[in-house]
C-alpha cells in the first residue's frame, strides 16, 4: 500500500508516495539519492545509517519512511553548506577520526547529537555515547579525540 | 629517529599531513558500491540454504516468477548450461557458484532472484520453493577425519576422505630429538577460532553488460581488481568475456581486511545475470549473509616448546588441523597453502623447529581469508607467544626477561630462521625495553604483587612478535599463478602537478595521502599537488592489490623507483636548460643545480615544463614513468605489546587497564596514519581475544550470525590504546619502510590472552583459548576453586 508523505530533508521540502514497508534509510538513499547515509547491518547495531530526525539521532534503518511523515530530517549532506566543514567534520579530519569512511557519516551525526545534549563530555561519556555506532577501522581513539575537539570548538562558538 | 628531508609544505616522508581523501567521506560523498546507480539497474537477492548439508531435490521458481517485478530466478542448472556453476578458488580447489544437487554449508547460495527493486527481490526469494533432504553435517574437523565419516567432496576426482592436504616444514627428526632431551617441554593445544573480518561495508557488486559493445563493467568491493579481472577472463572466457572487454572498478571500499580478496559466488552470479539479461544487476550482501559466509583463522594447533631449565629456548614444534569448510578457498599464494605460518618460530634465536598441518573439509562456509594478516601470521604468532609465556610460567621466570634472553640480537640480522625465512632487520631488545619503560613495568609488577596479596586478580601479558609481509618476491608468491609484484605509474603534467596510478587499492589505509608523500619525498613536488588514482583496471597499471601489508613494501617501492627514473630523466633536461653537462648536475629535494654553483638551478617544475616545451634534441618528450616492483625479500615488521588487566573473581569480568604497543615498521611515511592504523588493528586484536568467534551447533547451524550476537567491539569495549615506535629501516626496501597495518591484529591477541591467563595464574589456570569471555573465565574460576 502506498502512502503520501511530506517531510523536510536538509531544509528542502519533499513529498513522495511510499510503500508502507519502505525503510527510511532506503527512502533517503534510493528515492532521494542521498547516499552519504550508509547501511552496515540488518539488526540496528552498527549506526552507519544514523541521521538527525527532528534534531535527535536516529538509526534510519529502524524507522519506516511513513513514520517520518511531517518530520524534519538532516543527513550528513545537510549539516553544513557545501564547501565548508561543520566543526565535527573538521575535527574528524584533524584528528584522523576516519579510515575507510563508511561509519563516518553515522558517527558524525551521532556525535553531533551527543554534544547537543552534553556539550562537555568526559572520555567515558563519549565512548558510551557513540557505543551504538560501530567502526571496524579506527580503534576509536581518534574518534574520541575528534569529538573532544569538536566539543571545544562548539563551546567556543557558543560563547 | 627518522629525520624529515622535506618541508612541511612539500610533505614528504615523516610528516603527519592530514589525509587528502577525507573530504569526500566527511561530506557523505564517498562512492561505495551500494551508492552506484545505473539506468535500468536490477537487484539480485540470494536464496540461501537453511541446512548445513542437504540434497536439493527440487527448486520451484513459479511462485517467485509470478510476482510482478521479479524477472528471473537463476539456479545452478541455468549456470550449468554455460558451464559456470563451479569456479576455481584462489587455492585451486573448486567452489560452487550455485549448486545443482547438494548444499554444503548453512547459508550457502541456492539460487538468485533478479527483480526491479530490492523489496520485490526479497519477496521473490521468499517465494522460491526449495525441497531439501537434510543430511548429517560434519561440524567437528577432527571427526571429519574419522574412517567412517561421509565423504563430503565426491565430486573431486581421487578424493577418498575429507583430508585436503598435508604440509610440513623443518626437520622433524632433529626437532623431536632436541625435544626428547630437553629439560623442560611445555605443551598446549591452542585453538584460534573462526572469526569474520566484519568490515562495516559488506561485499557487493554492480555488474553491467552491454550487449552491443560486449563490454562488461563491474563495480566490485575488491581489494585486488586486476587479479579479479584476469580470473573472470579465465573463468568466463568460454562464454565470450574477454579480458580487454572487462573493466573492474573497485570504488571506495568500506573496509576490506582480507575479506574482499576472494571471489564470492554472488559476484559471479550477478555478472552472469547481467550478461544474460543485458541490464545492470546490483548485488549487496546483508550483514547476516556476510557474517556466515567467509571466515578467517580456524586453526587447532598442538604446540610443544622445549627449553633448558634456565629458559633458553631450544626447539618448537607445532601440528595443526585446519578447518577449511567445504572447499579450500584460502587466499594464499599457491606455493604456500598455509600462508606464512612458518613464521611461527617467532622473534627468538634457536635452531630447531618443525611445523606440519593437515587441512580438512567440513560442512562450513569456505573462506580462510588473510584477515588483516599476511596469510596465517596471526595463527603463528599466537602459537609461539602463548607458548613462550607458558614456558615462563612453568619455570617461574619473568616473561619479559625470558624474551630478552632469547631474542634474536640486532647484529644477527639478516637472520635465517629455522623454517627458512630471512628476517631483514630489527632491534627486539630495544623495542621491548621501550614498551616496558612506557608501561612502567617494575611499578606494575609491584602493584600486581600487592593486589595478589589482597586476593585480587591482576595480570600482565606480553607479546613480542615478528611479522612477515609485503609479498612478492614473485619467484615465490602468486595468486593463481599471477606473480605478486606491484606497480606505479607517474605522470607529471607540464605545470609540475602529478597524477599517479597504482595497482593496489586502498580500503581506508590512506593511500591517496601516503603515496603522494612518497612522491613528494622523491620529487620534491608538494603532496598537495599530487593526485592518486587506484582501483580501475582500465586506467591503473597492473598490480596484485592491497592485502598482506603489501602496498608500501611493493607499490610504495614502485613509486619511489619510478620517481627516481623521472629524476634521472629530469637531470638530462636540467643539464640542457642550464647548459652544462649532465655530470655537473646535482639534485636536492625539488631542484637540480650546478655543482659548485648552487645559484644556478632549475626546479622540478621548471624541468617538467621543459619536458613538454624545451627538451634536448633526440630526447623522448614528456615526463612520465612507470615501474613494476618485484621485491627481493619480504619485510619483517615487529613489535612489543604489553597488556594489563584486572579480572573480577565473582563475575569473570575482564577490565583492560592498559595496553601499550610499540611497533617497528621501519621508516615511517606518515606517523599520524601509522598510529591510526595501529589503533584500528589493536581493536581488531582485542575482538577475537575477548569477543568474537563464529559458533556452530552440532547440526552446523551458525549461532551468532548477526551483529546482535557477533560482538564487534564498540568504543566502550575498546580500551584507550597507548602507542609508540622504534625504527629499524628495512635494508632492502628503497624507502626503508616495512608495512604496518597488520602488526597490531597479529600482535595484540596473545598479549591480551597472556594477561588474562596471568591474572588467573594464582588459581592454577594455565591456559584458555580465545575468545576469553567473562563466561569462560567464570567457568574456569569455578572449575579451579573446587
Ligand atoms: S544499518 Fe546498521 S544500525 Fe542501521
Ligand atoms: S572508518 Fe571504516 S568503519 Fe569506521
Amino acid at each position: 500500500m502506498k502512502h503520501k508523505i511530506t517531510l523536510k530533508i536538509n531544509g528542502e521540502s519533499v513529498t513522495a508516495e511510499v510503500d508502507s514497508r519502505l525503510l527510511l534509510v532506503h527512502f533517503i538513499r534510493e528515492n532521494l539519492d542521498l547516499t552519504g547515509t550508509h547501511i552496515g547491518c540488518d539488526t540496528s547495531n552498527c549506526g552507519a545509517c544514523t541521521i538527525l530526525l527532528d534534531g535527535k539521532s536516529v538509526k534510519s534503518c529502524t524507522y519506516l519512511a511513513v513514520r517520518a511523515d511531517g518530520s524534519e530530517i538532516t543527513t550528513i549532506e545537510g549539516i553544513t553548506a557545501e564547501g565548508t566543514n561543520h566543526p565535527m567534520q573538521q575535527a574528524f579530519h584533524d584528528q584522523h577520526g576516519l579510515h575507510c569512511g563508511f561509519c563516518t557519516p553515522g558517527m558524525i551525526m551521532r556525535s553531533i547529537d551527543l554534544l547537543e545534549n552534553n556539550p562537555n563530555p568526559t572520555e567515558e561519556e563519549i565512548r558510551w555515547g557513540i557505543s551504538g555506532n560501530l567502526c571496524r577501522c579506527t580503534g576509536y581513539n581518534n574518534i574520541v579525540k575528534s569529538v573532544q575537539q569538536a566539543a571545544e570548538e562548539l563551546q567556543k562558538e557558543s560563547v | 629517529m627518522f629525520k624529515c628531508k622535506t618541508s612541511a609544505e612539500v610533505g614528504g616522508m615523516g610528516h603527519s599531513v592530514k589525509r587528502k581523501e577525507d573530504a569526500r567521506f566527511l561530506h557523505g560523498k564517498g562512492n561505495y558500491v551500494d551508492d552506484v546507480k545505473l539506468p535500468g539497474m536490477l537487484t539480485m537477492v540470494m536464496v540461501r540454504s537453511p541446512y548445513a548439508y542437504a540434497k536439493i531435490k527440487s527448486i520451484n521458481k513459479e511462485k517467485a516468477l509470478a510476482i510482478p517485478g521479479v524477472l528471473a530466478v537463476i539456479t545452478g542448472y541455468d549456470l550449468a548450461e554455460y558451464n559456470l556453476h563451479w569456479m576455481p578458488t584462489l587455492l585451486s580447489d573448486t567452489q560452487m557458484v550455485l549448486p545443482t544437487d547438494t548444499v554444503m554449508h548453512q547459508s550457502q547460495e541456492v539460487c538468485a532472484v533478479i527483480a526491479t527493486d530490492r523489496y520485490i527481490a526479497v519477496d521473490g526469494a521468499e517465494a522460491v520453493e526449495v525441497d531439501y533432504e537434510p543430511m548429517q553435517a560434519i561440524v567437528d574437523p577432527f571427526k571429519a577425519l574419522d574412517k567412517d565419516a561421509p565423504l563430503l567432496r565426491p565430486d573431486k576426482e581421487g578424493q577418498k576422505d575429507n583430508h585436503i592436504y598435508h604440509w610440513e616444514r623443518g626437520d622433524r627428526a632433529k626437532t623431536d630429538d632436541v625435544i626428547s632431551k630437553a629439560d623442560i617441554v611445555v605443551k598446549e593445544r591452542i585453538y584460534l577460532p573462526r572469526i569474520h573480518v566484519a568490515s562495516i561495508e559488506t561485499c557487493g557488486c554492480v555488474a553491467s553488460y552491454d550487449k552491443d559493445t560486449q563490454k562488461m563493467l563491474v563495480y566490485m568491493t575488491s581489494q585486488a581488481p586486476h587479479a579479479i579481472r584476469t580470473i573472470l577472463a579465465l573463468v568466463a572466457g568460454h562464454v565470450g568475456l574477454s579480458e580487454e572487454k572487462i573493466r573492474v572498478i573497485s570504488p571506495d571500499i568500506g573496509g576490506g581486511f582480507g575479506g574482499k580478496v576472494p571471489v564470492y559466488p554472488g559476484y559471479v552470479v550477478a555478472i552472469a545475470a547481467s550478461f544474460l539479461i543485458g541490464k545492470p544487476v546490483k548485488w549487496i550482501e546483508d550483514r547476516s549473509e556476510n557474517l556466515v559466509n567467509g571466515f578467517a583463522r580456524d586453526y587447532h594447533m598442538d604446540c610443544e616448546l622445549a627449553a633448558t631449565k634456565e629458559g633458553k629456548i631450544q626447539a618448537f614444534k607445532v601440528k595443526t588441523l585446519a578447518d577449511h569448510g567445504y572447499t579450500d578457498s584460502s587466499a594464499n599464494p599457491s606455493k604456500y597453502p598455509t600462508g606464512m605460518f612458518s613464521i611461527c618460530t617467532g622473534s627468538y634465536d634457536y635452531a630447531d623447529a618443525f611445523a606440519e598441518l593437515d587441512a580438512v573439509y567440513t560442512n562450513k562456509a569456505p573462506g580462510g581469508v588473510a584477515y588483516r594478516c599476511s596469510f596465517r601470521v596471526t595463527e603463528a604468532v599466537h602459537a609461539i607467544e602463548r607458548m613462550v609465556d607458558k614456558l615462563a610460567a612453568e619455570i617461574n621466570k619473568d616473561p619479559a626477561l625470558l624474551r630478552m634472553e632469547n631474542f634474536i640480537k640486532k647484529d644477527q640480522f639478516p637472520y635465517a630462521s629455522p623454517l627458512g625465512w630471512s628476517y631483514d632487520s630489527g632491534d627486539y631488545e630495544l623495542t621491548l625495553q621501550k614498551a616496558l619503560d612506557m608501561v612502567g613495568y617494575d611499578e606494575i609488577k609491584k602493584e600486581q604483587a600487592e593486589k595478589r596479596k589482597q586476593g585480587k586478580l591482576m595480570g600482565i601479558g606480553i607479546s613480542t612478535f615478528t611479522e612477515v609481509v609485503g609479498a612478492g618476491p614473485s619467484k615465490d608468491f602468486d595468486i593463481l599463478g599471477i606473480a605478486m609484484f606491484d606497480s606505479a605509474e607517474i605522470r607529471v603534467h607540464p605545470t609540475g602537478k602529478v597524477l599517479a596510478r597504482f595497482g593496489t587499492k586502498s580500503q581506508g589505509q590512506g593511500h591517496e595521502t601516503t603515496y603522494a608523500q612518497i612522491l613528494a619525498e622523491e620529487l620534491g613536488i608538494p603532496y598537495s599537488h599530487i593526485e592518486i588514482d587506484e582501483g580501475d583496471t582500465d586506467t591503473a597499471p597492473y598490480g596484485l592489490g592491497t592485502y598482506a601489508s603489501r602496498s608500501t613494501p611493493t607499490a610504495g617501492a614502485a613509486a619511489a623507483i619510478a620517481a627516481r627514473k623521472l629524476r634521472d630523466k629530469g637531470k638530462k633536461i636540467a643539464a640542457h636548460l642550464l647548459e652544462v653537462s649532465e655530470e655537473d648536475i646535482e639534485w636536492e629535494v625539488g631542484k637540480y643545480f650546478v655543482k659548485g654553483a648552487p645559484e644556478k638551478s632549475k626546479t622540478i617544475q621548471d624541468v617538467a615544463f621543459a619536458a613538454y616545451t624545451n627538451f634536448p634534441q633526440g630526447m623522448e618528450p614528456g615526463f612520465e614513468e612507470t615501474h613494476y616492483y618485484d621485491p627481493p625479500n619480504l619485510t619483517f615488521p615487529n613489535g612489543a605489546y604489553i597488556c594489563v588487566v584486572e579480572v573480577e573473581k565473582e563475575t569473570g569480568q575482564i577490565d583492560v587497564k592498559r595496553f601499550v604497543a610499540i611497533d617497528d615498521c621501519g621508516n615511517i611515511i606518515n606517523p599520524m596514519i601509522v598510529e591510526g592504523q595501529v589503533h584500528g588493528g589493536l581493536t581488531q586484536g582485542i575482538a577475537p581475544a575477548m569477543y568474537e568467534g563464529i559458533e556452530y551447533d552440532d547440526e552446523g547451524n551458525v549461532l551468532n550470525g548477526t551483529f546482535m550476537d557477533y560482538l564487534v567491539p564498540t568504543a566502550v569495549e575498546s580500551p584507550h590504546w597507548e602507542t609508540g615506535h622504534t625504527i629499524t629501516p628495512s635494508p632492502h626496501h628503497p624507502l626503508g619502510a616495512k608495512g604496518v597495518a597488520e602488526s597490531p591484529t597479529v600482535g595484540a591477541p596473545p598479549a591480551i590472552a597472556n594477561a588474562i591467563i596471568d591474572a588467573l595464574k594464582p588459581l592454577g589456570i594455565k591456559h584458555l583459548d580465545i575468545p576469553i569471555t567473562p563466561a569462560k573465565v567464570w567457568e574456569a574460576i569455578q572449575a579451579h576453586s573446587k
